[in-house]
């Protein structure tokens, strides 16, 4: 049913004059610097960027449809496979927003647990955003620098949910398992260490001569612009505009915290540098809170119709081995509504929008992915700059494939 | 206040100072043709062919960020078939809301809001691609996330999950 015609990609050169000078050149999908399959259909005239046009679509896998198809439960698996790199913000993301739909509460150390676990996630995909960019700059060094600690991170997750990337740790109505009991000392070593490393890092890149130049007043965004093109998270902080989501629309209980919303008024690809490495200071301080006041209690809600008893009651209570058969089998209802739910992921607010019909498998469920709109600033930051500038910008935005294709 | 308000007139006598609420019913009171408050999330229903004009008071209200547009097939169980719905923020209000825009199955087509904000150009593009609700007025209209000689629109009700075969 395509009775609209399209436009094509580039149909005709920007000004009449400009027609001999200007050139189309395909870069990617299979590039290494675009992070994954981005395709980027560029019109040059020299060096210089006329034209941007992302082409994306290559890792379409139609989540959303599938998501339809399954129980609530089942759903959280999905999730993971999104953004491979911040797996807990999309689980809890998706939770929260059937918790609401659910009226649920979630007790206070399924919370806590959650806001550590998230803020280990930002932790993580800083690492693996910062090792890539100043590789496409590159400085290979630091990616070696940055894996070290990132494995440190992903065996922190395969110890407490018995996976390294895809974990679907975080279930609806708290978690999947209690964290094994030398759990949170494990964390307190990596957290004790890890400062030092991010200064490290900050040695390594930013006094260097070339990476400075190579960042600073290139990818030029104003705030205006980023509000107006859907740019959230570090980009739109790094443009001067003041807002986080975990500390101006709380969830999961972020309001007991006490951290800075890191702001620059660069605007630029260093001002974004800038701000995630300071992100990744408050993150640690966010982390050393949790452990510090960690309440006792149950990581699961008491909801025994929605969340899967323990194996230990399934085995030896007939109630909870009922629970857990009709819960498997044919999932639970959820009564009908929308909710959409913001959270503040690695890359900016991702949103879950979810709708019910009152019956065990969502009706409707939608990402707003913050790499999918702030793909759409990549010409404003790029036209009228060097070509090798846009490798630069396109590791200032982070970009996850995943979470752009769905 | 309650919990949940449905329809226009509950909505109207315990919400009518809100700042969105108020600056329809002020510049164009009959462009409102339904509104509920559910779960601590206020849903306005928009005619269609008034949302354009009405996204941009409420622009004007102080929702300047635009977060998502997307849509939700009812097909068969309702007429209207299409409903889109746009997350609007605040970035001052520290507060959401949703508009929402019912559309026949029959012309499922409503007027672009690129022009109050840019950004809606790839989200409406990717409603366009996944239920084929048709943007009247959009800047570059074509499939972006399945391929561009694509039959059918995946997100449809009517659309098998395993595709056609």
């Amino acid at each position: 049913m395509s009775q609209w015609t399209a436009t094509p990609i580039l149909e005709a050169p920007v000004a009449e004059g400009a027609k001999d000078q200007t050139m189309v050149l395909n870069m990617g999908p299979q590039h290494p610097s675009t992070h994954g399959v981005l395709r980027l259909v560029l019109e040059i005239d020299g060096e210089i960027v006329v034209r941007l046009y992302p082409e994306i679509g290559y890792l379409h896998t139609g989540i959303e449809k599938t998501c339809e198809a399954k129980f609530y439960h089942q759903v959280v698996p999905l999730t993971d496979r999104i953004d491979y790199l911040s797996p807990m913000h999309n689980n809890l993301c998706y939770c929260l927003a059937v918790e609401k739909l659910l009226e649920l509460p979630i007790p206070e150390k399924a919370q806590w647990m959650r806001v550590l676990l998230s803020e280990l996630t930002r932790l993580n995909s800083h690492l693996v955003w910062l090792g890539t960019h100043a590789m496409d700059i590159g400085a290979l060094t630091v990616f070696l620098y940055t894996f070290r600690e990132r494995e440190e991170i992903l065996r922190i997750f395969e110890y407490v949910a018995g996976q390294r990337m895809m974990t679907s740790y975080i279930r609806i109505g708290g978690l999947a398992l209690e964290p094994p009991v030398d759990f949170f000392d494990r964390v307190q070593g990596f957290i004790r260490t890890f400062p030092e490393k991010i200064d490290e890092y900050s040695n390594l890149l930013t006094g260097n001569p070339i990476f400075m130049n190579r960042l600073q007043n290139v990818g030029h965004l104003s705030a205006e612009d980023a509000i107006a093109l859907g740019v959230t998270g570090p980009p739109l902080r790094a443009s001067g505009v003041d807002f986080d989501l975990r500390r101006d629309m709380p969830y999961s209980g972020y309001e007991k915290f006490q951290f800075q919303v890191p702001v620059s008024q660069r605007c630029d690809v260093w001002g974004r540098y800038e701000v995630r490495l300071q992100e990744m200071r408050e993150s640690t301080k966010i982390i050393q809170q949790a452990l510090d006041g960690m309440p006792e209690g149950a990581i699961k809600a008491d909801a025994p119709k929605i969340v899967l008893p323990d194996r230990e009651k399934m085995k030896t209570q007939m109630e909870s081995l009922i629970h857990h058969f009709k819960i498997v089998t044919e999932g639970f209802t959820v009564p009908s509504g929308e909710v959409y739910q913001g959270i503040e992921s690695s890359r900016g607010q991702m949103g879950y929008y979810v709708v019910s019909d009152g019956t065990a498998k969502p009706y409707r469920v939608h990402m707003r992915n913050p790499s999918f709109a702030s793909l759409q600033a990549l010409e404003t930051m790029c036209r009228g700059r060097m070509l090798a500038d846009v490798v630069a910008v396109i590791g200032s935005i982070d970009v996850v494939l995943g979470e752009i294709d769905r | 206040m309650s919990a949940t308000l449905h329809g226009k007139d509950a909505v109207l006598a315990e919400m009518g100072q809100h700042p969105a609420i108020s600056a329809v019913m002020e510049k164009m009171p009959d462009a409102l043709t339904d509104a509920r408050w559910d779960r601590e999330e206020l849903t306005l229903t928009i005619a269609p062919e008034k949302l354009v004009p009405v996204a941009g008071v409420i622009r004007q209200a102080g929702y300047n960020f635009l977060e998502d547009v997307t849509a939700v097939d009812w097909f068969p169980a309702q007429e209207p078939r299409f409903q889109v719905s746009y997350h609007l923020l605040s970035h001052a209000r520290k507060e959401r809301i949703r508009l929402r825009v019912m559309l026949a199955a029959s012309k499922p087509e409503v007027e672009t809001i690129t022009d109050v904000w840019p950004s809606a150009n790839y989200y409406e593009r990717e409603v366009f691609d996944l239920f084929g609700v048709h943007f009247a007025g959009h800047p570059n209209l074509r499939r972006i996330l399945m391929p561009d000689e694509w039959t059918g629109h995946p997100l449809r009700k009517d659309y098998p999950v395993e595709g056609y075969r």
